[in-house]
């Protein structure tokens, strides 16, 4: 069996030191776990290693740790391929050359939480307090049915993959707009709140909805970085449940929040249709002032608009951005820009919506479907019930 | 080779310099460019969060333009659109009755997306197709003593699998792979697989130029000369907005950013006026004064 560099970052606030690198080798086969790992240091050799962990089989969600820069569950992750991310995105561990250890693997705490003490967070602080911010349980339609809520198929299934969340903050760890924002809601509480959104049976979705759109650290707080996706230990993949709580607020609920998120998705894809490209120059004004080439005038886009003014100008100096460009965008040629409004009539007026999640479809090309695939493998894609058909249902 | 070449919209727009230095440096490297000027916008995410079934038609009719060209495969200079286009492909291509219900749509036009184009972004093609050996070997002025930060772009680099990154394709590694290979020398800092911060920007600022600063101040702190991106959306935020990020972090900072191929046109000899560099808001002097005296020095 080879040898692995385990580094463990340890910290101890009661005992007036810094935090440190603590360096053990472990000879271990590649497929036994980064905790395997962990635990026989603690047991064999310094019992006061700190680590959560409970059931060891990525049911618990206890020993979210950072592994060589990525965070996930240290029961599920081998040491073969822990090591494998030496070097990396975010790592600060060179690769091995085949010389000593087979590999180096350095554990941290999760990010974006206090730490406790060495590989223990604070998940109270931050993880939870977060859950409970988006009233994590079903909120009953009145009056309660006498016998069983009777739930479409379809209505379940598409909500299965947030369900798959074991609350292991991986994500949370992770997440780029908490790094900057802390007060952002997050991901694992935002993929929480698809849960009841998507829940024919909760009587809240409008409420939950406009409250998180309206917060400024709600679901326009998320920047796209896809950290939460490859994070995830279950494939719950909670950056697209955001950007579905975002299509049923702003095109099922008609929400318009103060924080532009709804206004400019719609510019952006108002934009697009009538000019095929993005007209950038459009884009600003109407994201704050409101959808139409008037937008720039509203009060609220001349205050932002102000603001732009400087880097606005500075961009047109330099050559940046060409007059033209600024003042009319660039658009496609007439027959393609004719082509493109076609299309989007077409789309826009199905009475539902065409989407197809890959986590519930599967691959056609796999070998085996994927595993929560079992109910709706090979199935048609899906339509999606926009939320007010749903809800009148 | 001969790409199908989709620019995107923001090299044509706000940031013109990066599709005029890619037209330069194309025939350098043996690349002859078909440009995709019928296909629309990529959506950069916005869209599908909208309408998935928008985004996904939208693209694969570029995709399906792309596939009437006699190009290898098809080439973009964004990681953003690499990312949006990666998504709806990953759809189009799992499912063969969610295909055929796009390609429904697109048949009005005589457009129809065959599944298993190979679409990449420049830096995966300087690698896996040209080669870093073949690049060394177009080098003209090396970026010797050019300390150059790597900022990738979240949309090139995750999700991991979707982008196909594995131990046998690095992509998260590439761009410190091509710096060294054009002589620079690469300066590891907290931010290059992070977010630049631009799809908040309106919506959150503040939290938004927070990245942008953060990371503009951590690559000045490792000494970086410029920071160079494969997306022109990160280059809105780091370069166009660096002022407006150096007050929301309350430092100075100043730190050139240059497009990929403007580095690439630097090392393959091309002048930095040529590509587009006095066109932004931080002017790379470092950077051309740099190019200055090594031509001035192997010209002698």
């Amino acid at each position: 069996m080879p040898d692995y560099l385990l580094r463990i970052r340890r910290y101890d606030p009661d005992s007036g030191k810094t935090a440190y690198w603590d360096e053990h080798t472990v000879t271990l086969n590649p497929r036994n776990s980064v905790l395997d790992a962990i635990l026989k240091v603690r047991n064999e050799v310094d019992g006061s290693v700190g680590i959560r962990c409970s059931c060891q089989q990525a049911i618990c969600g206890s020993c979210g740790v950072r592994m060589n820069g990525r965070p996930g569950l240290a029961c599920n992750t081998h040491l073969e391929v822990a090591a494998a991310r030496g070097g990396g995105a975010q790592s600060t561990v060179p690769q091995t050359d085949g010389e000593g250890p087979a590999g180096v693997i350095e554990v941290e705490p999760m990010g974006n939480m206090p730490v406790i003490r060495d590989l223990i967070v604070d998940m109270d602080a931050v993880h939870w307090k977060k859950i409970q911010r988006v009233t994590p349980y079903l909120i009953n339609r009145k009056p309660v049915p006498e016998r069983e809520y009777i739930v479409p198929h379809e209505n379940m299934v598409d909500i299965t993959q947030t369900m798959a969340c074991i609350q292991c903050g991986a994500c949370v760890s992770d997440c780029l707009s908490m790094e900057v924002d802390p007060l952002f809601v997050g991901p694992a509480a935002l993929a929480k709140t698809y849960r009841f959104v998507g829940d024919p049976r909760d009587d809240q979705h409008e409420q939950r909805l406009r409250d998180l759109s309206e917060d400024p650290h709600g679901i326009y707080d998320c920047t796209h970085c896809f950290n939460c996706i490859d994070a995830c230990p279950k494939e719950v993949a909670p950056m697209s449940q955001i950007m579905r709580l975002r299509r049923r607020a702003g095109s099922d609920h008609k929400i318009v929040d103060s924080n532009n998120g709804h206004r400019h998705e719609d510019a952006f894809v108002t934009l697009v249709r009538d000019y095929g490209l993005l007209n950038e120059a459009e884009l600003l004004p109407r994201s704050y002032g409101g959808n139409s080439w008037f937008g720039k005038f509203h009060p609220a886009a001349g205050k932002e608009l102000l603001s732009s003014l400087p880097t606005v100008i500075t961009g047109v100096l330099r050559g940046k951005v060409s007059p033209k460009i600024a003042m009319f965008g660039h658009k496609l040629p007439g027959g393609d820009l004719a082509a493109i409004k076609k299309l989007y009539k077409k789309i826009e007026s199905r009475p539902q919506r065409l989407e197809l999640n890959l986590y519930i479809s599967g691959y056609e090309d796999d070998p085996e479907p994927a595993a929560v695939a079992a109910g709706s493998s090979g199935e048609a894609p899906q339509a999606e019930s926009s939320a007010s058909e749903s809800e009148s249902s | 080779m001969k790409v199908a070449y989709w620019p995107g919209c923001v090299s044509r727009g706000f940031t013109p310099e990066l599709h005029g230095s890619m037209a330069k440096v194309a025939p350098l490297l043996g690349i002859e460019l078909i440009q995709l000027d019928r296909g629309a916008c990529c959506g950069a995410g916005v869209i599908a969060e909208h309408s998935q079934e928008l985004a996904d038609t939208l693209n694969a009719r570029t995709f399906a333009l792309a596939q009437q060209t006699d190009g290898e495969l098809m080439m973009n200079i964004c990681s953003t659109c690499q990312g949006a286009q990666s998504e709806c492909q990953e759809r189009l291509d799992a499912n063969s009755d969610y295909r055929a219900k796009i390609n429904e749509t697109l048949a009005d036009e005589g457009l129809h997306y065959e599944k298993g184009l190979t679409n990449k972004n420049l830096l995966w093609l300087l690698v896996e197709e040209i080669g870093l050996d073949t690049l060394r070997s177009k080098v003209r002025r090396p970026l010797t003593g050019l300390k150059v930060g790597p900022f990738y772009g979240c949309y090139i680099i995750r999700p991991v699998h979707r982008l196909g990154i594995d131990s046998e394709h690095p992509r998260d590694r590439y761009m410190q792979m091509v710096i060294e290979a054009l002589g620079g020398t690469v300066i590891d800092y907290a931010g290059v697989h992070k977010c630049c911060g631009f799809p908040i920007i309106t919506m959150n600022k503040q939290a938004s130029l927070k990245m942008a600063g953060r990371h503009i101040g951590d690559a000045l702190d490792a000494d970086a000369d410029c920071l160079v991106v494969p997306c022109p959306l990160c280059h809105l935020n780091l370069d166009l907005q660096q002022p407006g990020a150096a007050k929301v972090v309350g430092r100075e900072l100043g730190l050139p950013v240059l497009h990929l191929p403007q580095l690439l046109g630097l090392a393959l000899g091309l002048d930095p006026k040529d590509l587009g560099m006095s066109k932004h808001v931080v002017r790379p002097t470092s950077v051309i004064d740099w190019s200055a005296s090594v031509v001035a020095g192997a010209a002698a």
